[in-house]
């Protein structure tokens, strides 16, 4: 076995993990958590996709490094989005992100 | 032995990601992730993408760490761990889990041969723009596109979370960053960093047309310094209806935007480079994006606005 399978491997067995964890917790932040953890794994493929293409040159193919590049960056963008949103969702008087928000209070000057 | 090194790294970030999913404190499972980001990025390293591994290491594992502990902290009185579904659930989604990563297992045990690759595509475009890092070539010139599009979405993720301000607060500052108890070390770390954090974040920028860096990590890095500054209460989160601020988020976007239409006009193609000055236009795009990447990376994590506007 070479260390783009093993990796490859353990891209598959951090998938698994993170699709466990997203199903099995019921608090929002705890699912983002683990929906970042599919994230990372997925990546990981991308990787693997370099390395095996390696050519031309270059010790791995670079477009799907260059993608991967762009998609951590926007998996930090999306994630931000979704604890903004979660905070703001408590804030607003919601016990849990289920029950629906009583009306916030009145913040108006 | 090059071998048992890989199976170390990867016994370790199976423990980490078990750990991030089944500890029972959710602070405890930010921790875990952000030690899984680390180790990630030595992956990379291990997989020869040296730009992934610095990226990975300061967004996947800093940034994105960073906004999940301050959520954390800020959950702490408002939302109680929720109760996990009964065992049945859990092992219907064990099962289910497994069956995805089993088949995922099997696509990289069965890899396509020869493996696809645009290795020798991007090569070509690499030679005619003259840089020397693949990575950067790709991400400026061969899918400049994508690039451009990803820029856009990072406001828009801006945006997003600042129209989270409560009618009151609009235009106000976020919520300070500062940490809860003062910490001397922190104070003396974010009196001494910044100036050599600012110089390398620079250099990563500068240097990333040639060799591992670019706009992104260096961006990030510049990012880091201005938060490591926020969180020891040095200076606190500025007010989000500044314009100099609204112009800074969208400064690096609109240079890439209107090089992209000079493209048209200059070479044929949006987004083309004129192959006489196609190395310094690009570095100058990268600069002007990396000051986007490290404003908007910074107010992203700082939130939206959470006290009213000062008269």
């Amino acid at each position: 076995m070479n260390a783009p399978t093993l990796y490859g491997l353990c891209a598959a067995a951090l998938v698994g993990i993170g699709l466990f964890g997203l199903i099995l917790h019921p608090t929002p932040l705890r699912k983002v958590i683990s929906f970042n953890l599919v994230g990372c794994g997925t990546f990981l493929f991308f990787g693997i996709a370099a390395r095996r293409g390696a050519g031309a040159g270059f010790t791995g193919d670079p477009v799907p490094q260059a993608l991967v590049i762009t998609g951590i960056v926007v998996a930090f963008a999306a994630t931000a989005l979704a604890v903004a949103l979660i905070l703001r969702m408590l804030e607003a008087g919601a016990a849990t992100v289920d029950s629906r928000p009583e009306p916030p209070d009145d913040l108006s000057p | 032995m090059s071998l048992l090194v890989d199976l170390v790294l990867v016994a370790l970030i199976l423990m980490a990601a078990v750990w991030t999913i089944m500890v029972r404190d959710r602070r405890d499972a930010v921790i875990a992730f952000i030690v899984l980001g680390l180790l990630l990025s030595l992956v990379w390293m291990r997989l020869y993408a040296v730009d992934v591994a610095l990226t990975e290491a300061a967004v996947g594992g800093g940034a994105t760490g960073l906004v999940l502990l301050r959520a954390c902290a800020r959950l702490l009185p408002v939302e109680a761990e929720g109760q996990l579904p009964g065992s049945g659930t859990q092992i219907a989604a064990g099962l289910l889990s497994a069956l995805a990563a089993a088949g995922l297992a099997a696509v990289v045990l069965h890899p396509a041969v020869p493996a696809p690759s645009l290795a020798s595509l991007a090569a070509e475009s690499i030679d005619k723009v003259g840089l020397g890092n693949p990575v950067t070539a790709v991400l400026l010139a061969y899918r400049s596109l994508d690039t451009l599009l990803e820029k856009v979405v990072l406001v828009l993720a801006l945006i997003g979370v600042w129209a989270l301000t409560p009618d009151a607060f609009w235009g106000g500052a976020p919520g300070s960053l500062r940490a809860r108890h003062a910490s001397g070390a922190l104070d003396l770390l974010a009196r001494v960093l910044p100036p050599f954090g600012i110089l390398v974040g620079i250099y990563l920028v500068w240097n990333g047309a040639d060799h591992p860096g670019g706009t992104f990590q260096g961006g990030t890095v510049l990012a880091a310094m201005w938060l490591l500054v926020m969180m020891a209460g040095l200076r606190e989160p500025p007010e989000i209806r500044l314009q100099l601020l609204r112009r800074l988020v969208v400064f690096g976007p609109a240079v890439f935007i209107a090089v992209g239409f000079a493209g048209i006009w200059m070479s044929g193609w949006f987004l083309s480079y004129p192959p006489d000055y196609a190395k310094p236009i690009i570095v100058a795009v990268e600069a002007a994006l990396a000051l986007s990447i490290a404003v908007i990376l910074g107010l992203l994590v700082a939130g939206p606005a959470a006290e009213p506007p000062k008269r």
